[in-house]
């Protein structure tokens, strides 16, 4: 982990006056009283994203709020994976691609941080679990043992086991598998191991928790669960989520963005969204007219 | 032609290839079948516990075995391993995680011409580099031979293995802060793990069994080998040397040699096959 480094406070950017000049995907709904009650976390700016000659992102430009959950919907092939893995600068490890635009984390400039640090306080939880070929234990303790204890120095073991059962609770995945930490993690069941993976993203503390179609592999009840936890994690934690499924999107979002060819076409309060989109795009999709 | 007449030139030539095809197949099985049968025979029937003990009688006497050989067939393997596998599974890493598109190709097509050398000419190789020089065979000279043997397909089973695992594990560490050589390091290469052991151990196999890069390298050795600058018996060479003999004494101990190397090459392979059948669930 890279020394301490100065962290500007949240609330000190709020006050900030121009985070959102209204663009055009905007326009419509405009940007009425989104930030009235949470203070920015990440906030995107003429966000362009390239795959060699193909261009996946069009000018997005959305905020995520703090300890709120953002749905990011749209038909398949939109560019939401594409902008989700912008957030925690995943898609730098694609080969001949391009980001342009700015994104602030805290205010700050994502790409002035490590990116490591990044990755560390944007955590990420796949659409298919992926697990290590490890123990329980130790896929949750390997962000902990790769990034070291806050103040430096790998954790103890005494560190090790309480972070681990914490992760664990908080996936609501201990009382599960509380018996048998030191099992493969492929023992366990598909909506288990989605939430391991939600557990190992934990583990490092992250402040914000990108979750990429974290439960199209999964049947309703694990999916059930899955929802419960996004409900509970997001006091201590704000959660951007990518999803297929838009009564998911209207059970547990606050904000919702629909995305269409790579465009940011609305972003609003999420019953907005459904019940009275401004764009007639968006009205068409989540009415089931396409997509 | 009538359609009935059709359809019987269809059957038959149906019956003519479906007993061509099968009679191939079992041709090609009953060769190894055949093999091992008659190695068994041969092979068992004056194996006995002073061939692993025993050092070589002197011409004209009875009894003995090839203890000294069995050595130094695991010497000679294990300085081809320490030179085969480091270079091997090292090369395999990088191109599997580091290597461009170019650059990768042109490596893999030069290890698989390496892979296409005859195993003589490497004999030759080694012979030049250590044995010319020193003035005398030596264990060094004939491992680095069965070393070099030993490096394409270490390079491509490495590179295969590493490539199979899913690049899903490789973003899931590198979303928890881990940087790539990290990922490498604590997940890419353990799930690889088995597979790579599984490789390098199908490549001893292939390589305890060469007789040609030994020839002029390590040459042979009727007593017990002192050190690693001396040359030194192996069981292949042994077997060479024995079959063309004379003596039918000596005849019956190359079967027994075949035997146990086989055996021992068989060995390998099925504890090769089972390693990497439970190479889904790694625990702890």
């Amino acid at each position: 982990m890279s020394p301490a480094k100065p962290m500007p406070a949240s609330a000190q950017q709020a006050p900030e006056p121009d985070m959102a000049p209204p663009s055009v995907n905007m326009a419509a709904s405009g940007e009425p009283n989104l930030a009235a009650e949470s203070a920015t976390k990440i906030s995107a700016t003429d966000l362009n994203f390239h795959y060699g000659s193909f261009q996946a992102l069009h000018g997005i430009s959305m905020k995520i709020f703090e300890n709120r959950v953002t749905a990011c919907i749209g038909p398949s092939g939109c560019g939401k994976s594409t902008f989700l893995r912008t957030l925690n600068r995943m898609n730098e490890t694609v080969r001949h691609s391009r980001v342009e635009g700015e994104i602030l984390l805290d205010g700050q400039n994502l790409h002035s941080f490590e990116v490591s640090e990044v990755r560390r306080r944007v955590g990420m939880v796949f659409q298919r679990s992926n697990p290590f070929p490890k123990s329980i234990f130790d896929n949750v303790a390997y962000g902990l043992r790769i990034n070291g204890v806050p103040g430096g120095g790998s954790p103890s073991r005494g560190e090790l086991r309480d972070a681990v059962e914490h992760s664990l609770r908080r996936a609501a995945l201990w009382d599960e598998v509380k018996d048998k930490l030191h099992q493969s993690a492929y023992s366990l069941s598909g909506g288990q191991q989605q939430r391991l993976c939600i557990a190992r993203a934990l583990a490092v503390n992250p402040e914000v928790l990108l979750l990429d179609e974290p439960c199209s592999a999964l049947d309703p009840i694990a999916t059930t669960k899955i929802e419960d936890l996004i409900f509970h994690l997001k006091s201590s934690c704000t959660i951007v989520i990518v999803t297929h499924n838009m009564q998911q999107a209207a059970r547990v979002a606050d904000y919702t963005g629909f995305f269409l060819l790579g465009r940011l076409i609305e972003f609003d309060e999420t019953p907005l969204i459904f019940k009275n989109p401004a764009q007639k795009e968006t009205e068409d999709y989540v009415t089931g007219r396409f997509g | 032609m009538s359609p009935s007449l059709h359809l019987l030139r269809r059957k038959a030539v149906n019956i003519v290839m479906l007993t061509l095809t099968g009679l191939c197949t079992l041709i090609a099985a009953g060769t190894l079948v055949f093999i091992l049968g008659y190695l068994f025979i041969h092979g068992a029937k004056s194996l006995s516990w002073n061939f692993f003990t025993q050092l070589p009688t002197p011409v004209g006497e009875t009894g003995g075995g090839m203890a000294n050989a069995i050595v130094g067939s695991a010497k000679l393997l294990l300085i081809a391993s320490l030179v085969g596998v480091p270079i091997g599974f090292l090369g395999g890493v990088y191109l599997a995680e580091f290597g461009g598109s170019k650059f990768s190709f042109v490596v893999r097509y030069v290890t698989d011409l390496l892979n296409g050398v005859p195993s003589i000419v490497i004999g030759i190789f080694a012979y030049t580099v250590i044995v010319l020089p020193q003035r005398h065979f030596s264990t060094l000279a004939g491992g680095l031979a069965l070393g070099v043997m030993m490096i394409p397909i270490a390079v491509r089973s490495s590179e295969e293995f590493l490539r199979a695992v899913p690049v899903s594990l490789r973003e899931g560490a590198m979303a928890l802060g881990a940087s790539k050589s990290q990922a490498i390091l604590t997940v890419v290469i353990p799930a690889a793990k088995n597979g790579i052991i599984t490789g390098i151990m199908l490549n001893l196999a292939r390589v305890a069994g060469e007789t040609a890069p030994l020839l002029f390298t390590s040459f042979s050795n009727r007593y017990w080998s002192p050190g690693w600058e001396q040359p030194i018996a192996a069981l292949p060479v042994m077997i060479f040397t024995y079959a063309i003999s004379p003596y039918e004494d000596w005849h019956e101990q190359a079967w027994s040699a075949g035997f146990v190397l086989l055996t021992l090459v068989l060995m390998v392979n099925i504890a090769a096959r089972l390693l990497l059948s439970k190479r889904k669930h790694v625990a702890r």
